[in-house]
């Protein structure tokens, strides 16, 4: 039971790796946005701490939505992904074997990449623990929500503007608590646990939930 | 088995028909749209001659007969659109999948007249055309982008069937994620709370405003149900136009 899935999740990183070097490229992205920010704000230290965790909560939304699209296309294309649905009732867990691929692909670049994205943005020192935390758990939640919208557009011809449209507006919790937990870590806030908890909460939570309604998605898009 | 059969038919199956809707509503319809007319001149005239204009807000409180309902009907559309979802997605009916698709673009024209009235009654209450520290307002415009990617997943994909199919996913996933964002909007604004806002939910609701708001909602609550069930029987007939025009091309 186990070993087909692991070794999809292992075809999968393997092909994100090898292929075309988008992993290289969604963490140059990442850190692009890092690099262009100060140019818009300036220069200004502590303006660019302030603003520091909601740009890197934002940058590693964009990075990752950027490689969405691709989570089910080639599969799709090259007709493998019904011969997964062939499998009936495994799809939901094929279906999450491939959304921690992705993750492992893309969401753990990102999270290598956020420290030097914080020292772009002159995040305090204290705060990369928990930063570094956050980015963790918001990539998964990232990866999981946008998994559903992968799944809706994949049949569709240059689907990657649809597809942005559907799931922003479910990132939002993301972004709210994944910054308000950036911003007061190292302060000794209350509300630091609160947002990671209810941060871990949607990253656990899409995490179970999400690989059905993206299976019943892909059902229908192959019918 | 039998009683899920028999609840079947008490319930859904006789709407399922699209002929029997179209029959059903053909029907209605004459009559919701005088409804409608007369619950908007007798809500307008209330709210507009009736109601007293606020001793604090002056005139501009009259925004309220519009901004309250249509806000209501907003998230109420969108509660009903799931509902439908949800019973094309167990049931497999047509019918409820086209109600929700002529339901959207009036929802979402609920959603933009609340942020636009909010907007124009803000300017003079709040002093701002928006205000980000408004936690209702926030979701609002989130909820105006939800419907606007339901009705982005019909337009988009080709074949009706899979659009159908789709589109339900979209309006589940949505209705699940809704309160979610509305959570998480509440708490992100408790953690800016913003020094100007006046809170609108402070002093309880006097009488003399309450008769005007009540015909006001009965005005859009049937308004929408008259645009839904034309909207649907556009659909039906779009759809079954489009098969025939499949069965002929077929024939050829």
């Amino acid at each position: 039971m186990a070993r087909p899935l692991t070794s999809l999740i292992k075809r999968d990183v393997r092909l994100a790796v090898r292929q075309g070097g988008s992993v290289v490229q969604s963490v140059l992205f990442f850190l692009m946005i890092g690099m262009i920010v100060p140019f818009g704000v300036g220069a200004d230290a502590d303006k660019l701490a302030d603003i520091a965790p909601g740009i890197i909560m934002v940058a590693a939304l964009l990075a990752l939505l950027l490689t969405l699209d691709r989570l089910f296309q080639a599969d799709f294309e090259d007709g493998s992904i019904d011969g997964l649905i062939t499998l009936g009732p495994l799809l939901e867990l094929t279906v999450l074997a491939k959304g921690v691929a992705h993750w492992l692909g893309t969401g753990l670049p990102l999270v290598l990449a956020a420290p030097v994205m914080a020292l772009l943005l002159n995040l305090p020192l204290d705060a990369y623990p928990v930063m570094v935390l956050t980015i963790i758990l918001a990539t998964i939640g990232l990866s999981f929500i946008g998994m559903i919208g992968a799944a809706l557009t994949v049949g569709i011809r240059r689907g990657g503007l649809l597809l942005s449209l559907l799931v922003i507006p479910l990132y939002v919790p993301i972004i709210i608590f994944g910054s308000a937990a950036i911003a007061v870590a190292g302060t000794g806030s209350p509300d630091l646990p609160a947002s990671l908890g209810l941060l871990a909460l949607i990253a656990l939570g899409s995490l179970v939930l999400s690989p059905f309604a993206a299976a019943a998605a892909l059902r229908l898009n192959a019918a | 088995m039998q009683l899920d059969e028999r609840i079947d038919r008490l319930t859904m199956q006789r709407y399922a028909n699209p002929k029997a809707f179209i029959a059903i509503a053909d029907r209605v319809i004459p009559w919701l749209k005088v409804l409608t007319g007369l619950a908007f001149v007798g809500g307008l005239y209330l709210a507009l001659f009736q109601a007293p204009a606020d001793y604090q807000q002056s005139e501009t409180v009259r925004i309220m007969f519009v901004h309250v309902p249509t806000a209501t009907m907003s998230m109420m559309v969108f509660a009903i659109m799931t509902t439908s979802s949800i019973v094309a997605l167990i049931w497999g009916h047509r019918v409820a999948d086209l109600f929700a698709r002529a339901s959207a673009p009036i929802g979402a024209a609920f959603t933009f007249i609340a942020l636009f009235s909010g907007s124009f009654w803000g300017r003079p209450m709040w002093g701002t055309w928006w205000e980000w520290g408004d936690a209702r307002l926030v979701s609002e415009l989130i909820l105006l982008f939800i419907y606007f990617g339901y009705m982005g997943i019909w337009q988009t994909i080709d074949d009706p069937i899979k659009a159908a199919k789709a589109a339900r996913i979209t309006a589940i996933v949505g209705a699940v994620n809704l309160p979610i964002i509305k959570f998480s909007v509440d708490w992100w604004n408790t953690l800016h709370q913003p020094a100007s806002l006046v809170r609108m939910d402070g002093p309880a609701i006097h009488e003399s405003l309450l008769w005007p708001l009540f015909a006001m909602w009965a005005a859009f609550g049937l308004f929408y149900v008259t645009m839904a069930l034309i909207g649907t029987k556009i659909e039906i007939l779009r759809f079954q136009s489009r098969a025939r025009a499949m069965r002929q091309t077929e024939g050829v």
